[in-house]
């Protein structure tokens, strides 16, 4: 790309905002009541994730893997594509992640979780609430409507958020072999929300910068 | 700052009497019905163009809601009822190709249409596979005019595109850029190589190419399109926090759109600027531009003295 220096983020900005919530109109209509089957999933996350029995993490990786991969397909590939050629490669990088997360996590039962009481849990449990249920919230809060409402397990902000309070909690170096991507995604959306002058813009790259400071201060 | 535009009264009135049928308003072509405006003749085959068009950039890249694309096909009925007839768009812009496609055949295939679209893929090898991919999603026959996008593989592109021309499947070849990148490599190709429009951006505060693309398009006998007249709505939300000048009324203006567009195609230079946009309203003040009074070298400065002050 000649003269790269003159480009600005606006420059790669495509469609509306206007377009882009009118897609979670749409998608949100299209596959109801998939939004309440994701939240019981995500109940299922909390419950297993404070059990951490044998097969919690399996089963977590599972889920989260599923829906990551149904994002891929159902949200990036399908849909978000139709106004952003650049969804394409997203979407491989959504379906990537849900193969790690199947893979590392369910198959090869590496998602092994610190226990209760630890601080690390704790943050990870407050990460993974807020995207549960207070970062769905946020939009109609700033005056989108109800209908475009960002739920986990099915549209990509909340999910991304979701995985790295679940991966806040997990053991081990697994955690950044997992939490690339999430990151990567978080920082994308806010890129993107914040070329496209949206209030909450810096709320999912926010919390994906929290999740990675803290999981740097607990090395220490 | 950029010091005021250049053109004076005099070379203001031969450019337009250059350009053959510049500035006379007649009916546009095709329907006797239809609205009165301004044309400009294309350069290297004298055929009148408006001198407003219609850009899809952002505007018209909305996916497959329904909704929203009978809302660009009535903003495209509009543009037509209005006398406009060049639409321009890019495989770039994600969807905005299929819904003037949807709009066209919603609208019954306009013959007024002047279809302009872009090349756009960095493999010269699949130029004419991407072309054809446009083609259908407009659902039209050819294109008027195709464009290397952003100058991409234009060395590939170019001769493509003149061999397409020479076999009927184009009318017109141009090469595009925007917000003043590659003007050098812009200039060189129209030196060379035998255009039929250039496309740039300029608008009110962007006035690069009054130096030396807008001179060497006159010299050289190509069209120019203008594009991001508004700054994508920026200028527009600048002016419009201030009332319109008294003096708005003496080149027939009844909002910004109009004071900022009829300044772009007032330069005799410019065959058709391309003003995108998702609302009726304003497309029919956007096509208001091409119907009055325009700005003499003494307005020009004064848009440019107020809208820089602002």
């Amino acid at each position: 790309m000649s003269e790269w220096w003159t480009y600005t983020l606006s420059d790669f900005l495509l469609f509306s905002p206007r377009t882009y919530y009118r897609l979670f109109e749409l998608y949100n209509a299209d596959i109801w009541p998939a939004q309440i089957v994701a939240l019981a999933l995500g109940a299922a996350i909390l419950v297993l994730s404070h059990r951490a029995d044998a097969w919690g993490g399996r089963v977590i990786a599972a889920i989260l893997g599923v829906c990551w991969l149904w994002i891929a397909w159902a949200f990036h590939g399908e849909r978000y594509a139709t106004i952003n050629w650049a969804a394409t490669y997203v979407a491989v990088g959504f379906a990537v992640e849900g193969l790690l997360l199947l893979w590392v996590g369910s198959i090869r039962n590496r998602l092994l979780f610190q226990g209760n009481g630890k601080h690390t849990t704790w943050a990870g449990l407050i990460v993974f609430l807020f995207a549960l249920v207070v970062q769905p919230l946020i939009g109609p809060v700033v005056g989108r409507e109800w209908v475009q409402v960002e739920v986990f397990g099915v549209a990509p902000d909340p999910t991304a958020v979701a995985t790295l309070g679940v991966l806040l909690g997990v053991t081990g170096r697994v955690f950044w072999l997992l939490a690339a991507l999430p990151i990567a995604w978080c920082m994308i959306t806010g890129a993107t929300l914040w070329t496209m002058g949206s209030v909450d813009a810096l709320v999912t790259p926010l919390a994906a910068i929290i999740c990675v400071v803290w999981r740097l201060r607990r090395r220490r | 700052m950029r010091p005021p535009s250049r053109v004076d009264r005099r070379r203001l009135i031969v450019g337009l009497a250059a350009t053959g049928a510049a500035l006379v308003v007649r009916p546009s072509s095709g329907s006797a019905q239809r609205p009165a405006v301004m044309t400009r003749a294309v350069p290297s085959s004298g055929e009148a163009l408006p001198v407003v068009g219609l850009g899809s950039w952002i505007t018209f890249n909305v996916g497959n809601d329904r909704v929203a694309r009978d809302s660009c096909a009535e903003v495209m009925r509009a543009f037509f009822d209005s006398g406009g007839r060049m639409i321009d768009s890019s495989p770039m812009y994600a969807s905005s190709q299929e819904v003037i496609g949807y709009g066209l055949a919603k609208l019954g295939k306009p013959a007024n249409l002047f279809a302009a679209d872009k090349v756009w893929i960095s493999r010269g090898s699949r130029g004419r596979t991407q072309i054809e991919q446009s083609r259908q999603f407009w659902s039209i026959p050819r294109f008027d005019l195709m464009q290397v996008h952003n100058l991409l593989a234009w060395e590939d592109h170019l001769p493509m595109l003149f061999d397409m021309k020479t076999a009927g499947q184009l009318r017109y070849v141009g090469i595009t850029t925007s917000e003043g990148r590659r003007h050098r490599e812009i200039e060189q190709i129209m030196r060379g190589q035998p255009i039929d429009f250039v496309q740039v951006t300029y608008n009110v505060l962007d006035r690069e190419v009054e130096d030396r693309i807008l001179p060497l398009a006159r010299d050289r006998g190509i069209g120019v399109i203008i594009n991001r007249p508004f700054r994508e709505g920026a200028l527009i939300r600048r002016v419009m926090r201030q009332p319109l000048p008294a003096w708005a009324n003496d080149i027939d203006c009844a909002n910004w759109a109009q004071v900022l567009l009829k300044f772009i195609v007032s330069h005799p230079a410019i065959t058709c600027a391309i003003p995108a946009t998702t609302s009726i309203a304003h497309v029919r003040e956007n096509m208001g531009a091409a119907t009055g009074r325009l700005p003499d070298e003494a307005m020009r400065r004064r848009i440019i003295a107020h809208v820089e002050a602002l």
